[in-house]
């Protein structure tokens, strides 16, 4: 096996790896209860597939150009995928959009009702 | 909520505008010059890859950009008052790596595994030991990352994160989390804080102990 063949075996195990976990949160976006547990779907195994795909992209074309592209892409997946994630739970908590059944401790609700008290 | 800039009116604005003259007063003129001229040289070298190619006239245009964003569209000052330390951001981004990859298999398996066993969750409420807005930004925005949690709400001013943590199985999973969430913390500012920042995470965890509600 020459150089290139193990390459191309690693863009072939990124790429698959990166669809698997692509797809993995989609069903979680499925199967998840309400907003907060789907947003941890879209987060976390989404930016790490498409951090796989993109590296392996970079392997497989190797020039200076696009890997800058590529880096950039990455470290703005990783830089807006968790402020929207951010965005999107907060405004879920303050509309009541949350699952209360499948929370065993809220100690954000427990702050609120502390804080309204001495009104 | 604390933390919140509600548009009030004019009077709000004026009061918040004064607070900026004053502060702006205080910061020694060299470092905001510091400051500025590291937004203009990122925000070249962002628009260099852009274009995908580092010519001069990308290099000059990126500048012309990048004076034009800062005058037009200036944001509060968020002042860099820490040090790199490269040994201790090498050691944080390997973590991240890991834990990313942990996380989201976790999340994963939680989203695949068979038979339809409830989901149990939590909001945990973790006060950050160095209270400046830059380091709660940027726990914040790793934290949604990293270690199977989420964030539903940021106290500015009592420098609380509330985090969502996703399958929890007991009462060690939450101590487990907030400990996590913390050394976190901790890591990130051995690799960018300020001498006295470090102070207060590496110093014995007596603040830890005051957090809101507790353990459950």
């Amino acid at each position: 096996m020459t150089g290139g063949d193990v390459l191309d075996v690693l863009v072939g195990v990124c790429l698959v790896l990166g669809g698997l976990l692509s797809l993995v949160a989609g069903i979680g976006l499925v199967r998840f209860p309400d907003v907060l547990s789907r947003t941890h779907a879209a987060t976390k195994p989404q930016v790490l597939g498409v951090l796989l795909i993109l590296l392996a992209l970079a392997v497989s074309m190797r020039n200076g150009a696009d890997l800058a592209t590529l880096v950039l892409i990455g470290g703005f997946q990783l830089g807006t995928a968790p402020l929207a994630a951010q965005m999107i739970g907060r405004a879920a908590y303050r509309t009541g959009r949350v699952h209360q059944e499948s929370l065993v401790v809220d100690e954000l609700a427990e702050h609120k009702a502390g804080a309204d008290r001495p009104d | 909520m604390t933390g919140d800039v509600r548009p009030d009116g004019p009077a709000v604005s004026r009061r918040v505008g004064a607070g900026w003259r004053a502060l702006r007063r205080r910061l020694p003129q060299r470092r905001r010059w510091r400051d500025h001229l590291f937004t203009v040289g990122w925000l070249v070298a962002v628009w260099s890859l852009l274009w995908g190619e580092f010519t001069w006239g990308n290099l000059l245009g990126g500048a012309v950009v990048a004076v034009v964003i800062l005058v037009f569209l200036p944001l509060p000052r968020v002042t860099f008052g820490g040090r790199l330390r490269p040994l201790a951001l090498a050691e944080f981004v390997g973590r991240f790596v890991a834990e990313l990859v942990v996380a989201s298999v976790h999340v994963g398996w939680v989203a695949v595994r068979p038979g339809r066993s409830r989901l149990r969750n939590a909001i945990i409420a973790v006060r950050l030991r160095v209270r400046t807005d830059l380091n709660l930004a940027l726990t914040a925005e790793v934290l949604s990352l990293v270690p199977g949690t989420l964030i539903v709400e940021a106290d500015r001013a009592a420098g609380t994160l509330y985090v969502h943590v996703l399958d929890v199985r007991g009462a060690e999973d939450l101590t487990r989390s907030r400990d996590r969430v913390l050394a976190l913390e901790a890591r990130l500012v051995r690799s960018v804080g300020s001498d006295a920042e470090l102070r207060m995470v590496s110093a014995p965890t007596t603040t830890t102990t005051t957090e809101p509600g507790g353990s459950p």
